[in-house]
């Protein structure tokens, strides 16, 4: 059944008709034709099709489009501003990645990381649970990034990529 | 021919394409034609290992709104005369659990799913066979092995030399299925543009594809045009031609449309291959000191109905050590699989993490530190070929490694040492893999006053092919690297081999440096000058055994009372030729030992023997190792350059890091432990066994 | 995915009476579970009542000092809320060990307890599955049961309309059963509370049947009684990967500490049975004794002499005992530091 919705996609007012079926990846990839959120399992298991709903980071594929109707979504690409994001660039330069599909996520996703952290959020690696103050550690990055799976295995590199920005953040010494 | 100038090559150029691809804008095949009125396709998939369709009804499909075709064996295209398993929707019979039976085409991709649901088949089905054991009396010995390697090699009498040893070691080992899981599923954008079929597809190598599709549809290569400028992995499961690029051309063909193809995730474990699992006795003998006498290596492996898929599983065992009798063998089962397929260093991976481990099993029986064991056995020349090295570096590795590692004075005892509830051990394995080129051309266009146009159908699926062959064309061309504009990936460009078995930079890259050549002192004329150069295997293929060797160190971590495994951190030191680009080269080391620990620690798929299927067929039930499992990679390569082999004294580096990973866990999770778990993946319960 | 209506209502009443008339239809909440098996074609609802943020999204203090959570919190905010974090911790660390980031910021409180197994047989339409399809028989006990329940299943063999050896998924639920939580239920009748004891089922005859839920019954919130000594908890679970798996096994415990004795005590398990297992067993074992390693690991033994595992999955009972005794020995190790 086919309803009519409109979003904010990157900063953009987007309108769309969407199936009530459609997930908001699918809008995205193949409506409104916006491919920084990508297809990887369709079912929440590999964090490839994360955005910014309304300034969270979550799996678009689960989430039904009509159920999105006047939100803010925002992807990897929508990070940049007159310039690339910072992790945009840290990324690039710690080559975190290879074959780069998983990669939008993985920005998406450490973006919406730092923004947790900054709010004092614990992990499953918390030591003190009750602390005022979370530190990204790079077991903390390693933990909080374990929803976003990459095949060609950078995860190596992310950790520096992310902890750089951290730092640049105050979320990291 | 001229050495590279050393401006670009080896040094340490990000990834063009990166600023693209961090914020998603690099388009992958499915993101291809998207202001088309595109439609969609779903697959329908056998419910039974095997039998045949008795009936099929697609009215209810057929009747659901938006739908504009549905094919089925009764009325789809008819293919070419393309290998049995690539016969889609040709016949009733069924091989598999998966064969698609139908396909669906809709509108959009919601209403061709729904429909394909609706789709009606019956079967007449018998009991599947897919249990693989050493005991099955109709196993067999394929003709050749994939790659060419012989079935079978044997040097001397090894049954009397293995009763004659005085430490020996007879242990198997086994491996289970294994999924490649490139994270952008295989999919495919085709439209038949007249008599002229377009594809924008998810493969190692546009080229790979040609044979088989202009086959299949009955065109000429003129008539097909495909691209794939950025593929989202692919470890192998890319390479060849698969059952839904057919079912693409053929809903194409059918509907008159631009069809997008992109594959299920679970339909990822059955439609586009699997590493086959494997049974591997290793018998080793030995002198007291430590030198080998005779090495057996026999391997049992499966393979489908409507393939025969030969793993070349032993075939590093040829060359790794010193010994005077010895002898490996291959032994098939054909099974109610899918076909499996190539997935990382096919037969090397699984191979070396046996002959790796029962190496270390040999040297806990001798008392010999493992690294020694193996300086003890290195061969002068290939053991089994007689030919000289062009190079071998393996003892360097092991030295340089076990010194960054911290590996000296380690204490052998195995289940000794202890930080809180965590049992600590450390491992250690070598690395090899095959150096080889193969037939490849380039074209350099050259205008004056604009950047020369480096032309060649090579592939970067994540390797970084893309920067490190415009390094090598702006060294081989002595311009800056923004003077080079390189074209690859698309079936209209010079015919290239495909990124397969790490021969992607030995290949292309001295085709680029011929054509290079052919512009070197001449004039370019106002109008511009095309040039074109090829390379191939030369006399070293015959004349020199040419492999990258490495060496692993791990440390693991293993929970007393629950069994978790961890890997705090990993050493890999490899040899592996010329690094043409510091920095992608290391990603790709680093990304085959994280692979190598992900075989290890998680990575098994289930075939369930009554009914025949891969029981876990999602990334949620199919593990691979996420970002928690990996910690500390020290990656390290020896100052080699290699131009016995290729002129730019590179080899292949795509592979070698998840060879010997696995082993090098296994063995350390023993150190910690005093248990030999010799079934991967190491997970908690084995801890339990 | 089969078609369907999207609804949304103005408040807990009106969706209860939308779904009241939907015989086929259902809630939705964070749609983590929910959307993952319609596009698997095992749920197959025509209608969708968007209950995500309907009900309270609040976490209230209670007059007991123990919390009302909203059913709407979403997982990630609960583990985040100060007060779960300090009067609850085995709550927040369960919370924590489920799934991403990304699902936790999606997923509900309410909805995270209704969440479906993820047996293999009952996930893929084309197996036999008595949950999924009463009366199909059960692939698993024959199949992979490698993750599946050694506690309170029925194995009456794979052909029986009885068989089920399904897990139940939830982290939440595990720490939330060992804190005696009360939910809360708005239905067509009123509203009603239902202790964790009694939300979740074992698979007995029907193993259709997950909770003891009607259709179209809403959890509103969930009470947590006070524990003053839950302050002294833990959640601990052991999975395949590091991160971002389900439990093989976990532990929820809370121990009350009397010198060397043990007061009280709270212990419940997750990945070993169809329901969060509370180890009453253990815990009367343990209630008065002494609070030693060896009492635990007996008490742990003592609850796992129920258990009938398969080939595949014995594993579960030396690794849940281990664990059982392990968490509890943290728990006292820390309260007499």
């Amino acid at each position: 059944m086919d309803r009519e919705i409109t979003l904010e996609v990157d900063g953009a007012g987007r309108a769309s008709t969407v199936d009530t079926r459609t997930s908001l990846l699918d809008a995205l990839r193949e409506r409104l034709g916006v491919t920084s959120a990508k297809k990887g399992c369709d079912h929440g298991q590999c964090g490839a099709c994360t955005v910014l709903l309304d300034g969270r980071r979550v799996n678009s594929c689960l989430v039904l489009a009509v159920t999105a109707d006047g939100a803010q979504v925002t992807t990897s690409d929508g990070l940049a501003g007159e310039g690339p994001h910072r992790l945009h660039e840290t990324f690039v330069d710690h080559d975190a990645y290879q074959c780069g599909y998983c990669t939008p996520g993985q920005i998406a996703s450490a973006a919406g990381v730092l923004a947790e952290v900054a709010q004092g959020w614990p992990s499953a690696v918390t030591e003190d649970l009750v602390a005022e103050r979370t530190e990204l550690t790079d077991a903390e990055i390693r933990e909080r990034m374990s929803g976003n799976l990459c095949r060609c295995a950078a995860y190596a590199n992310i950790v520096p990529a992310i902890a750089e920005v951290a730092v640049e953040q105050g979320v990291r010494a | 021919m001229t050495a590279t100038t050393e401006r670009a090559v080896g040094s340490d150029v990000r990834r063009l394409e990166g600023p693209d691809k961090v914020r998603g804008r690099a388009p992958y095949a499915y993101e291809h034609e998207l202001g088309a009125q595109a439609v969609f396709v779903a697959l329908v998939q056998s419910t039974v290992a095997r039998g045949r369709i008795t009936a099929i009804d697609s009215a209810a499909a057929t009747a659901v709104p938006g739908v504009l075709a549905v094919l089925t064996h009764e009325d789809a295209p008819r293919l070419g005369d393309v290998v049995e398993e690539l016969r889609v929707l040709q016949g009733p019979q069924v091989q598999y659990v998966g064969e698609p039976v139908a396909a669906v085409v809709a509108e959009t991709s919601e209403v061709a799913r729904d429909a394909a649901a609706r789709v009606q088949v019956t079967y007449e089905s018998g009991a599947p066979d897919v249990v693989l054991t050493a005991d099955r009396t109709d196993l067999y010995a394929p003709e050749q092995l994939m790659a060419g390697f012989e079935t079978d090699s044997v040097i001397g009498d090894v049954d009397t030399a293995l009763a004659a040893a005085p430490v020996s070691v007879d242990v198997t080992y086994t491996t289970p299925v294994q999924h490649n899981n490139p994270i952008e599923m295989h999919a495919t954008v085709a439209r038949w543009d007249g008599d002229v079929l377009r594809m924008w597809d998810a493969n190692q190598g546009p080229h790979n594809l040609v044979p088989v599709i202009t086959e299949a549809f009955g065109i000429t290569a003129d008539q097909l045009h495909i691209t794939s400028p950025h593929v989202g992995g692919a470890f192998g499961s890319k390479a060849f031609t698969h059952v839904h690029q057919l079912i693409a051309g053929m809903a194409a063909k059918v509907t008159g449309r631009t069809v997008k193809v992109e594959l299920t995730r679970q339909q990822m474990f059955t439609l586009v291959g699997h590493r086959t699992p494997t049974i591997q006795r290793l018998r080793l003998g030995a002198q007291p000191d430590g030198t080998l006498t005779a090495i057996s290596h026999e391997v049992v492996e499966h393979t489908s109905q409507n393939a025969e898929f030969a793993e070349q599983t032993a075939t590093a065992t040829r060359l790794m050590y010193a010994a005077p009798a010895r002898r490996t063998t291959h032994r098939l089962a054909r099974l109610d699989v899918p076909p499996p397929t190539i997935m990382r260093a096919p037969g090397e991976t699984p191979g070396m993490y046996a002959l790796e481990s029962a190496v270390d099993e040999l040297a806990v029986e001798l008392g010999i530190d493992p690294v020694e064991l193996r300086l003890r056995n290195e061969p002068a020349r290939d053991p089994e070929r007689d030919v000289p090295w062009s190079t071998r570096n393996l003892v360097a590795c092991l030295t340089e490694g076990a010194q960054r590692f911290g590996w000296a004075g380690r204490d052998p005892r195995p289940g000794v040492r202890e930080d809180g509830r965590w049992l600590v051990g450390t491992g250690v394995a070598a690395a090899t893999y095959p150096t080889r080129r193969r037939p490849s051309e380039a074209r350099i266009q050259a205008v004056p006053g604009q950047p020369y146009v480096v032309s060649i159908d090579a592939s970067d699926i994540g390797t970084g092919a893309r920067t490190a062959l415009t390094q090598i064309a702006a060294d081989a061309l002595r311009v800056p690297l923004d003077q080079v504009d390189l074209r690859i990936a698309d079936s209209r460009l010079p015919k290239a081999s495909g990124a397969g078995g790490s021969t992607g930079i030995t290949s292309w890259g001295p085709a680029i440096l011929a054509a290079a050549d052919e512009l070197r002192d001449r004039e370019v004329p106002p109008g511009g000058l095309t040039v074109t150069g090829s390379s191939g295997p030369g006399e070293e293929a015959e004349q020199l055994s040419s492999h990258a060797f490495g060496a692993h160190f791990a440390e693991v971590r293993v929970d007393r009372d629950s069994g978790e495994v961890r890997v705090p951190r990993m050493t890999g030191v490899f040899a592996a030729g010329r690094i043409i680009n510091p920095v992608t080269a290391r990603s790709q080391f680093l990304g085959g030992m994280t692979m190598g620990l992900s075989m290890a620690l998680h990575e098994q798929t289930v075939l369930d023997a009554g009914r025949g299927h891969f029981a876990n067929h999602d990334l949620a039930e199919y593990h691979v190792a996420a970002h928690a499992d990996v910690g500390a990679m020290d990656i390290h390569w020896l100052d080699e350059v290699d131009e016995a082999h290729n002129p730019l004294g590179a080899k292949g580096i795509g592979e070698i890091g998840i060879v010997g990973a696995a082993a090098a866990i296994g063995n350390a999770y023993w150190h910690a432990t005093g248990r030999r778990v010799r079934d991967l993946p190491i997970t908690p319960d084995r801890y339990f066994g | 995915m089969r078609e369907f209506r999207y609804e949304k209502a103005t408040d807990p009443a009106g969706a209860v009476a939308l779904l009241a008339g939907e015989p086929e239809g259902a809630y939705l909440g964070g749609g983590t579970n929910l959307v993952d098996l319609m596009r698997l074609g095992v749920a197959t609802p025509d209608v969708l009542v968007d209950v995500r943020t309907l009900t309270s999204t609040e976490v209230e203090d209670l007059p007991d000092g123990g919390l009302r959570i909203g059913a709407a919190v979403p997982n990630a905010d609960l583990a985040a809320e100060r007060r779960v974090r300090e009067r609850y911790p085995l709550l927040a660390q369960a919370l924590l060990a489920g799934a991403s980031g990304q699902l936790r910021n999606r997923a509900t409180t309410g909805g995270n307890l209704l969440q479906r197994t993820r047996c293999t047989y009952f996930t893929d339409t084309t197996m036999p599955c008595n949950k999924r399809a009463p009366g199909s028989g059960c692939g698993a006990v024959t199949g992979l049961h490698r993750n599946l329940a050694v506690l309170g299943a029925t194995d009456e063999g794979p052909e029986s309309a009885h068989t089920c050896i399904a897990t139940h998924p939830s982290d939440l639920a595990v720490a939330l059963r060992a804190l005696d939580a009360q939910v809360r239920v708005l239905g067509a009748g009123g509203e009603r509370s239902v202790p964790m004891a009694e939300l979740h089922r074992l698979p007995g005859d029907d193993p259709s049947r997950d909770t003891t839920l009607a259709h179209g019954e809403l959890i509103t919130a969930i009470d947590v009684p006070a524990l003053p000594w839950a302050t002294r908890s833990r959640y601990r679970k052991v999975r395949d990967r590091a991160s971002y798996a389900f439990a093989l096994v976990s532990v929820a415990a809370a121990m009350d500490l009397d010198g060397g004795c043990v007061r009280d005590v709270r212990i419940a398990l997750g990945g070993m049975a169809h329901a969060p297992w509370r180890a009453t067993v253990a815990e009367d074992a343990l209630r008065g004794g002494p609070a030693t390693e060896e009492a635990f690991a007996a008490a742990a033994e003592a609850e796992l002499a129920a258990a009938r595992p398969l080939a595949d999955n014995a594993f579960k009972v030396p690794m849940a005992t281990n664990m059982i005794t392990r968490t509890l020995l943290q728990i006292s190790t820390e309260a007499r530091s």
